[in-house]
């Protein structure tokens, strides 16, 4: 019995060695799935709707990338990660991306060994109070008891802003989102942060959103985006590159509705030729066929689309655009050029 | 010349080592020595290799940088800019704390609840065996969860205490029980306070010394000499007047709501509550069995012999039946102290950070050092676990049957 153990141990082990070692790419094909990590839940970003079927932003890119590599949008399996699970997730192979809102970081980037892609929100820590507690600002919680996910960015965050406010506060640490959110209503912890779209997500799950607020400070940088494991630059770059593509699209004026019709034949505009395959050999040169923006933005949008549909200002989410704008209209998206 | 015959001189020869019934087993045994060597050595090296491959490597430096995070319940002084391995130290710490509270709780939980199931009484006896089954044969991660929730929903949190005309008030004006966890007084020890603990240590100490005395006066002139109330009489009476003649240097602290939560005095927090009380109840539904198996393992002659000779129940429990069952008690009792234990690291369900929750969590999460944490996180278990056993092991060897 033993000795078969150890048996099925090394089998194990040969597996994986195996997985780490060939190109994600061809993986991917082979299976005929994307197997992309998401949060456990969280509305708006990425959560099972009432049919169970998996909707939001981070979704959104998990689907366009679906759809340029294998030309089917549906044909991803979603694996639900904790901010405590995700990075060895994605380090063991068990899954070919992930895309559940992560800070970039230079430790993740450089020291994790894995590569992001890109941004695909600009977000910063935020807290939220019930509005009977009648807190205006952050740095009025001094000895307050905030709940807070464990094995984020937030949680140095928060422990860096109280020290340099010298304001004390009890921490409470929570798995995932959604046992913080009984805590938080029942009164165990006054506060609760997290990035503000979290926030605001959250918030909109509550019975009565009204009665609680998001304090003005924004108290981080969390630039959050897909990533993919270090080694095998062409994945990374197809992921990078759709990720854009979503983005260039809005640039461009291309959207789920025109793109067919964009795509049928070479337009006037050179660069939206070469984005959807209609001039050059921009797919040929990822190592997917031509169309694969096409395919990627028929998904679901393009990148404002997506935003509008799942987080914008007219879900219960309720998020503006803000840094999230084109640079065009004062943000900080900019897509580097298709050529 | 008598000849005695040699056994034949062993000229050692190779075949041997498989015909030779004295060497056949060592041979098998090496072998599969070597191959469960090599099969852990090419996983060691699979391991390697995979992380060189993925340009990871072995290193334990993190434990030396600033661990950036705080901890709600540090038994030794530790803030964010401590090191990871301080907070690791926090954990250990932590985890012992409720695995010390949580034994002692079971142990005196399953004894009552173990000797009653074996009552004449047959309403307490079924509902010790409700209670036994429903709290064995269902998860104790559960257990957790229900009594941390219920614990969150049923309590007044802080902000009820609040107002002119609070939904909770404090119960005695001392202690507040609240949905976060319980806030009592603590003592503050100004100066000559040592003296008193002093005076009050030395007075414990007289307990034993007069407890040993009366026993030596039962037994060698017969003569019964009353100790509980002497005992209490010296428990208390000392030390109070230590306490007045030193001008009462200890004082006590009271919580008080200031901000968002009660400030000062002792706070036990609800998630360590809720850890301690689901380990306790359901480890002792375990050692409830242990110890009614560890009673009817005694014989009845005993508890007979004991009462023709004119002992009352309750002293036939305690002179003559858990002193013979003790030694069928103890080794299972010392499993289920370890099973309390590793459960402890369930921990994080309810936010209590124990080694787990630090070391195995939010260390290994902000570092990514995952194997080097979880081999560290094993070897403290192991320390831990093997630590509990010895010392169990001791008490076992004090009270098993001395065979002369």
């Amino acid at each position: 019995m033993k000795k078969l153990a150890i048996l099925g141990a090394m089998t194990v082990a040969g597996l994986s060695a195996g997985v780490a070692s060939a190109a994600t790419l061809d993986d991917v094909k082979a299976r005929g799935k994307l197997n992309c990590g998401v949060t456990t839940g969280l509305v708006g970003f990425a959560a099972p709707n009432a049919n169970g079927e998996w909707e939001g932003f981070d979704v959104g890119v998990c689907r366009a990338v679906a759809a340029a590599v294998l030309g089917d949008p549906t044909a991803v399996e979603f694996v639900p990660t904790t901010g405590k699970t995700r990075f060895t997730a994605l380090a063991s192979g068990e899954i070919d991306m992930l895309a559940r809102n992560t800070t970039w970081t230079f430790s993740r980037d450089v020291d994790l060994g894995f590569e992001f892609v890109g941004i695909n929100y600009y977000d910063g820590q935020g807290f939220m109070v019930p509005k009977e507690l009648g807190v205006s600002s952050a740095k009025e919680l001094d000895g307050a008891t905030v709940c807070i996910q464990t094995g984020t960015t937030t949680e140095l965050n928060l422990a860096d802003f109280f020290r340099a406010n010298n304001i004390s506060y009890e921490p409470v640490p929570i798995e995932t989102n959604a046992e913080a959110q009984p805590l938080y209503l029942e009164g165990a912890c006054d506060v609760y942060t997290t990035d503000a779209s979290g926030l605001a997500a959250t918030r909109a799950a509550f019975e009565n959103p009204s009665e609680h607020v998001v304090l003005p400070e924004i108290i981080s940088k969390e630039p959050l985006g897909p990533l993919v494991r270090h080694g095998d630059n062409q994945w990374g770059d197809i992921v990078r590159w759709t990720l854009n593509a979503l983005i260039a699209a809005e640039e461009l004026g291309v959207t789920s509705a025109n793109v067919a019709e964009m795509s049928a034949s070479a337009g006037s505009n050179p660069e939206i030729n070469r984005l959807l395959g209609t001039e050059g050999t921009l797919g040929e040169m990822l190592g997917l066929e031509a169309d694969w923006a096409k395919k990627a933005i028929m998904a679901g949008g393009n990148y404002g689309e997506l935003f509008e549909k799942n987080i914008g200002e007219n879900t219960p989410i309720g998020l503006a655009r803000g840094l999230n704008a084109q640079w065009t209209e004062g943000g900080l998206l900019y897509s580097p050029p298709f050529r | 010349m008598s000849t005695i015959s040699d056994p034949p001189s062993g000229s050692f020869q190779l075949s041997m080592l498989i015909n030779d019934t004295r060497y056949r087993s060592y041979t098998f045994q090496f072998i599969a020595l070597i191959l469960l060597i090599l099969a852990f050595a090419y996983l060691g090296y699979n391991l390697l290799a995979n992380l060189q491959a993925a340009g990871l490597n072995i290193s334990y430096q993190f434990l030396g940088e600033p661990a950036g995070y705080d901890i709600n319940q540090t038994l030794i002084p530790y803030t964010s800019q401590s090191t990871h391995w301080q907070a690791s130290l926090v954990g250990v710490l932590n985890t012992l704390l409720v695995a010390f509270l949580g034994c002692l709780m079971a142990t005196v939980i399953g004894v009552v609840v173990g000797v009653l199931r074996l009552s004449d009484n047959w309403l307490v006896r079924q509902l010790m065996s409700v209670y036994v089954e429903i709290f064995r044969n269902v998860p104790v991660l559960i257990w957790i969860l229900i009594i941390m929730a219920v614990f969150i929903a049923v309590l007044p949190q802080p902000r009820d205490f609040r107002g002119d005309d609070p939904e909770a008030t404090m119960f005695l004006n001392a202690f507040a029980f609240t949905g976060r966890g319980f806030y009592s007084p603590a003592p503050i020890f100004g100066p000559g306070s040592g003296a008193v603990i002093a005076v009050f240590l030395a007075s414990i100490a007289g307990i034993f010394a007069f407890r040993n005395y009366a026993k030596k006066a039962l037994y060698e002139r017969g003569q019964l000499i009353p100790t509980f109330w002497p005992s209490v009489a010296i428990f208390f009476i000392p030390a109070i007047i230590a306490y007045f003649i030193f001008g009462r240097p200890i004082t006590l602290e009271y919580p008080e709501l200031r901000g968002f939560n009660f400030q000062g005095g002792i706070f036990m927090r609800n998630s360590l509550i809720a850890l301690w009380f689901a380990l306790s109840i359901y480890t002792a539904a375990f050692i409830a069995e242990n110890v009614r198996a560890g009673i009817l393992a005694v014989s009845k002659g005993q508890t007979e012999a004991a009462a023709s000779l004119g002992l009352r129940p309750g002293r036939i429990m305690n002179l003559v039946v858990l002193p013979q069952a003790l030694r069928v008690i103890i080794p299972p009792l010392i499993s289920q102290y370890l099973n309390l234990t590793k459960n402890s690291s369930l921990a994080i369900a309810v936010g209590y950070m124990d080694l787990t929750g630090t070391l195995g969590g939010i260390t290994l999460n902000q570092t990514g050092r995952a194997i080097e944490a979880i081999f560290l996180l094993m070897l403290f278990y192991l320390a831990i676990s093997l630590a509990i056993s010895a010392i169990m092991n001791v008490y076992n060897n004090a009270v098993k049957l001395k065979e002369r």
